[in-house]
């Protein structure tokens, strides 16, 4: 009965945003996945700047944070001193609960004048020549969007994942260990496979958490709805618009587009947790006949 | 029946959290006066940037009668038009003129009071200039539109003899939230800039040429501050409270004036004989060799019918008080005061409610 209202939750908000946003529908159609304008003067409304910063800040984000946060987690889990892990899981844990403002305000005082002074101008020297590394440098960018929200997301990926490879039993480590296999081979070879579905299943939380990430990305993003091939350049996400022109949104075409924003994001979600789910499944399976 | 159960606890758990709310909420609104609970309620809802003064406003008033209290809400100008609009809140309040379709949505008639003037000022981040820098409207127009790029422009540099300006590309600042502010920051460059007024337009958000966003006025002046080379546009308020640098900026007579409350109210009074008498005004660019630019009055959008005749009579008395009384703290809040002759039309109009 509890799933049955989960259910019902999910029909309502799709219903209310559906409903609400009838007016760009009209006017737009499926136009308004592939407009390039936000203009709320003229009442020219296209959602493509905020679903590719969605997309590529959430993207950014998990390339660093899976290597750093399923290494950590092997860590916790396989290799480090029962006192160390425990410790540092708690401060991890403590880390995955601290709300996105903050990692805000980090991202402003401290990442993005580290970029802005360190590492862009070093990108720019050596990797210039790439289009990923091209154009003026304002600290704020699409790249500290991606990197705060790797910061947040870290720790979700590594608490998850620690407590999967724990679940691993202790008979496949003893019985690989047993065959001669080095601790590393054992970890490699046996924990990590056994444990994937739930290694992936905490990529995927953590996605999710990135994908609607509001504060903490508007405030470094730059909040600029364009296009750019250039980590450098800023840009904008669909949850930080929301956010950001909701309270002001006068006039009906403009306050819908808004919503139908909403609705954009919420497909998005789902076609990523689909996805998801069927990477797990896939996985799930390819290891049954495996093993 | 397991429904039922399911659909009764979700309710109780629902029905806590909002009596927790309340609870939370409650006390610092009630504290002050342990008086009986208050026998009438107003409510209204809308602009931000007033927020500190009305708030102030309303707590002298329930001081004065105390069985009365009006309750404000900043959800800011949209929502304030949207819930006028709709009729569920009593009054409104915005900081940007009613649009005729909007006035034309509204089942009654709305009016608009201004009631305190706000201002927009440039502030600015260039390595080695510390001096106060002048800019005239074309100046502003041309950074905002992307065609002036570099600090050492003549557009910029004629108008700020003597000051050494560098050969560094500008960062162009503006808000990323739609605000009442940015409405008046466009609606200058639009009285100033033709290529703006077509370009680009004004409204509380639009699609800026160029520019990096920033959150409210404290993510701009963030930006700016930590940008070399960055311009940006703030409330006055803000900027006075919070000690900022900002230029001068050339007004309609020729002068450059530095933003001050005085300055503000002298746009006010420049415009005041040229004033329609629904006050949906813009006194950006005003007349007047004292009259500071950038600047704007904030509305309360008020019904011109209102049904309940104790409320009526509430909001009539508040109107009289706030153009009389309550101008006298505006000032200690950083706000300008309506000019007199603001003051002494709006006081005829006040007999539009009925």
């Amino acid at each position: 009965m509890a799933a049955a209202s989960i259910i019902a939750v999910t029909v309502m908000l799709v219903y209310q945003l559906y409903t609400n946003s009838s007016l760009p529908r009209q006017k737009f159609g499926l136009g308004f996945f592939l407009g390039r304008t936000w203009d709320p003067v003229g009442g020219d409304f296209g959602a493509l700047p905020f679903i590719y910063g969605t997309m590529v800040s959430s993207a950014l984000a998990l390339l660093v944070a899976v290597p750093l946060g399923v290494g950590a987690a092997i860590f916790l889990s396989e290799l480090a001193p029962p006192r160390i892990s425990s410790a540092l899981t708690f401060v991890i844990e403590l880390l995955a609960a601290v709300p996105s403002v903050i990692y805000g305000l980090l991202g402003i005082f401290v990442l993005v004048p580290v970029l802005r002074q360190g590492v862009m101008p070093f990108l720019k020297t050596t990797l210039g020549f790439l289009p990923l590394f091209k154009g003026p440098i304002y600290g704020v960018s699409m790249l500290a969007g991606g990197l705060v929200l790797a910061i947040m997301i870290v720790p979700f990926i590594i608490s998850v994942s620690r407590e999967v490879l724990m679940a691993v039993p202790v008979e496949q480590r003893e019985a690989a260990l047993g065959l001669g296999a080095t601790k590393w081979e054992s970890t490699w070879q046996v924990v990590v496979p056994f444990a994937r579905v739930g290694i992936f299943a905490s990529v995927f939380l953590a996605l999710a958490r990135a994908l609607g990430e509001t504060m903490a990305v508007t405030m470094v993003i730059g909040n600029d709805p364009k296009i750019s091939a250039s980590l450098f350049a800023p840009g904008y996400s669909i949850a930080a618009v929301i956010a950001n022109e909701f309270t002001e949104a006068t006039g009906d075409l403009y306050l819908q587009a808004l919503i139908e924003l909403g609705l954009v994001l919420f497909l998005l979600t789902i076609l990523i947790n689909g996805l998801a789910r069927l990477v797990i499944i896939a996985t799930a399976q390819k290891g049954a006949v495996q093993g | 029946m397991k429904l039922k159960t399911s659909i009764t606890k979700m309710a109780l758990g629902m029905a806590m959290v909002t009596l927790g709310v309340c609870a939370f909420v409650q006390p610092p609104a009630a504290a002050p006066t342990p008086a009986p609970a208050p026998a009438l309620l107003v409510n209204g809802a809308g602009a931000t940037f007033p927020y500190p003064i009305y708030s102030k406003w309303f707590d002298e008033y329930h001081k004065l009668h105390p069985d009365i209290e009006i309750n404000y809400q900043s959800i800011g100008s949209g929502g304030g038009i949207r819930q006028v609009i709709a009729g569920t809140v009593d009054f409104g309040a915005t900081d940007g003129p009613m649009t005729d379709e909007q006035l034309g949505q509204a089942k009654t008639k709305i009016l608009h009071f201004p009631t305190v003037m706000g201002a927009d000022v440039p502030t600015y981040n260039i390595p080695g200039v510390s001096q106060e820098l002048n800019f005239t409207p074309e100046a502003l127009a041309g950074i905002y539109l992307g065609k002036i790029t570099k600090w050492n422009d003549p557009a910029i540099a004629d108008a700020n003899k003597g000051i050494n300006l560098p050969d560094s590309d500008i960062v162009v600042v503006h808000r990323s939230d739609g605000s009442g502010t940015t409405y008046i920051w466009v609606d200058y460059l639009s009285k100033v800039s033709d290529e703006w007024k077509t370009k680009v337009g004004k409204s509380t958000s639009v699609n800026w040429p160029l520019g990096l966003g920033g959150k409210g006025n404290e993510g701009v002046s963030g930006l700016v501050k930590q940008t070399p080379g960055a311009i940006g546009y703030v409330e006055l308020i803000y900027a006075i409270q919070n000690h900022m640098p900002y230029g001068k900026v050339r007004n309609s007579a020729g002068v450059f004036v530095k933003a001050d409350l005085a300055s503000v109210t002298a746009a006010a009074a420049g415009a005041a004989k040229s004033m329609p008498d629904d006050f949906r005004v813009s006194i950006t660019n005003a007349p007047g060799k004292t009259a500071y630019p950038i600047s704007s009055f904030t509305w309360l959008l008020v019904p011109s019918k209102i049904d309940d005749p104790a409320k009526k009579k509430v909001i009539l008395d508040f109107l009289h008080w706030m153009l009389k009384d309550g101008q006298q703290l505006v000032e200690a809040l950083s706000y300008a005061k309506l000019p007199k002759e603001v003051v002494a039309k709006e006081t005829k109009a006040i007999s539009l409610v009925n």
